[in-house]
């Protein structure tokens, strides 16, 4: 069938009958494409070492980056690193969760209505615009410097990015599934709950999966700048201050494992429940 | 403040014309369309249309582009509204009657969220079937459609064909008086269109469901047809009804019968009358 077809032909060599064995097995990827996602890492990794160890930048500004991984570890195995990590998770986790539980019902509940959107779209995307780091001292004013501040301020900037996706994907919804519904006499609640509800879903991971890096990077701001005692932002600037750059960078690199990882898990989460997307 | 005070003393005036009385089809009439009124874009695409769709036949819409065919279908289906006039399925609005519809694009007719068993037994759902009941339905239904494939996949891993064929079960699991087909081959290869014609055919030949096809492709529309309904450019009109006797099942022999390719000859000059009109 198409595969022997697809199957590349030697260009001047005559025919060889194939070596037994290897007669059946599909052609296979050379082994070393798999490698191709470690070359970038590799080459910083290589390149960091190398600017330290010919003194191009001063090991006070840049340690080795085996100190600083050594750093990483330690500190996240059962170092006072894994403290501050699993503060800013949990306050990222918090924001976001409130986020999403007032953010989607509503993004969708706006979006089946378009005159409801319509109405509130400036507002939407103008907050939406403004960096919700400029709203610290308003927060600050409303909540203290409390713990339920960096949550707050972190579940704000998400909640408007999880409304703004819901609602889209309820209005770019396909007409054709609606009519399918409507022609078989679905009501309008059925619609809704049948149809519109899910035909947003894949916007609405997009919004989620925007939303919860929002809120890690609202939360280590609103840790570095609002008073605070524990998390990944205060240990940053704190290490910082003290010129403690090994434990700086180990912070760094924490905060990007965690965006990342935070990532990763949305993506395999949407995979599986919006199995349906893109196909 | 005056002004709205005098736009109700000068308010406009309207004769008091009574609405014609209504007049029945004859005998055999299942769809009744009466004084029937669409503008599309200012422009009236159909004005003052009358058309008696009669009962357990299938009829195929054919007609020039843009002359609005999957628009009537649609009008009827009460997917599109219409401007003025009255639509009645032996007597009863659509509100009272349950009626399938099988869309050109089976992409985005299903639900990929459920799977595909699930899509045909929706409307089963919708109508608060209980559990055996919408069971038997479906088992009936795989039966009659001589299902090969597996039904809990879920829609898009499924071939065209097979995703169309769902569509169609679905359409037909509550038992619709009327089925309506909006160019249902068009998106399907030739193998997959002969396939559901022919259970289409066998469907018909089962229940006498009344079906109405809209088709770009004239063998197809005749080939299926007890009547071809032509009609004409717009502001559109019924140019035309042939009636096809042909009896069932019609097979690949039926397409070189002298009765068949009379009724597509004259369909075709129609056709061709009209586009040029």
């Amino acid at each position: 069938m198409s595969d022997a077809s697809a199957t590349p032909l030697p260009a001047a060599a005559p025919w060889v009958p194939p070596a037994p064995g290897a007669a059946s097995a599909p052609p296979r990827p050379p082994v070393w494409l798999k490698a191709l996602p470690f070359i970038g890492p590799i080459v910083l990794f290589v390149v960091w070492d190398a600017a330290v160890r010919f003194g191009l930048i001063k090991p006070i500004l840049l340690p080795p980056p085996l100190d600083t991984l050594g750093a990483l570890v330690r500190g996240l195995w059962g170092g006072t690193l894994l403290r501050d990590f699993a503060v800013t998770v949990w306050r990222t986790l918090e924001a976001f969760a409130i986020a999403a539980a007032i953010g989607v019902p509503l993004g969708v509940l706006l979006g089946s209505s378009e005159r409801a959107y319509r109405s509130v779209e400036f507002l939407i995307d103008f907050f939406r615009s403004t960096p919700s780091s400029a709203l610290i001292p308003l927060f600050l004013m409303i909540f203290g410097t409390s713990d339920v501040n960096k949550v707050a301020i972190a579940a704000f900037g998400a909640l408007l990015i999880v409304v703004f996706n819901s609602a889209y994907g309820v209005m770019n919804a396909r007409k054709q599934r609606v009519m399918a519904a409507r022609v078989m006499g679905a009501s309008r609640w059925r619609i809704f709950k049948d149809v519109l509800v899910w035909e947003s879903l894949p916007s609405t991971f997009v919004g989620l999966r925007s939303a919860v890096s929002m809120a890690l990077v609202i939360v280590i701001v609103a840790e570095m700048f609002i008073g605070s005692d524990v998390g990944l932002g205060h240990r940053i600037i704190d290490s910082q201050q003290v010129m403690n750059v090994r434990e700086m960078y180990a912070a760094i690199l924490a905060a990007g494992a965690l965006g990342y990882a935070l990532n990763i898990l949305f993506l395999l989460f949407e995979r599986r429940i919006v199995h349906w997307s893109g196909r | 403040m005056n002004a709205h005070l005098d736009a109700v003393v000068n308010g406009p005036v309207f004769a008091d014309v009574p609405a014609p009385a209504f007049r029945p089809g004859p005998a055999g009439t299942h769809i009744t369309i009466r004084g029937l009124t669409k503008y599309f874009a200012g422009w009236p695409l159909y004005e003052n249309f009358d058309l008696d769709i009669p009962k357990h036949r299938i009829v195929s819409v054919f007609g020039p582009n843009g002359c609005g065919k999957s628009t009537l279908i649609n009008m009827i289906a009460g997917l599109t509204p219409i401007n003025a006039g009255q639509i009645l399925f032996d007597g009863k609005t659509l509100k009272d009657t349950k009626v399938g519809y099988v869309f050109q694009n089976y992409r985005e007719a299903l639900f990929p969220w459920m799977r595909t068993i699930d899509n045909i037994a929706y409307p089963l759902l919708l109508e608060g079937r209980s559990k055996a009941e919408v069971d038997r339905r479906m088992a009936e239904l795989v039966a009659s459609f001589d299902v090969k494939f597996d039904l809990k996949r879920y829609p898009y891993e499924l071939s065209g064909g097979q995703q169309q064929t769902a569509s169609i079960m679905r359409a037909l699991a509550p038992r619709p008086e009327v089925l309506f087909l909006d160019e249902p081959f068009s998106a399907l290869d030739f193998e997959m269109t002969l396939f559901i014609r022919e259970k289409l055919q066998e469907v018909f030949m089962q229940t006498g469901t009344t079906m109405l096809l809209v088709s770009h492709d004239l063998e197809e529309a005749v080939y299926l047809a007890d009547e071809v309904l032509l009609l004409t450019k717009r502001p559109t009109r019924v140019a035309e009804i042939l009636r096809y006797d042909e009896a069932r099942p019609r097979t690949v022999q039926t397409l070189s019968d002298p009765g068949f390719v009379a009724t597509r000859q004259r369909s075709l000059e129609i056709f061709q009358r009209e586009v040029r009109r």
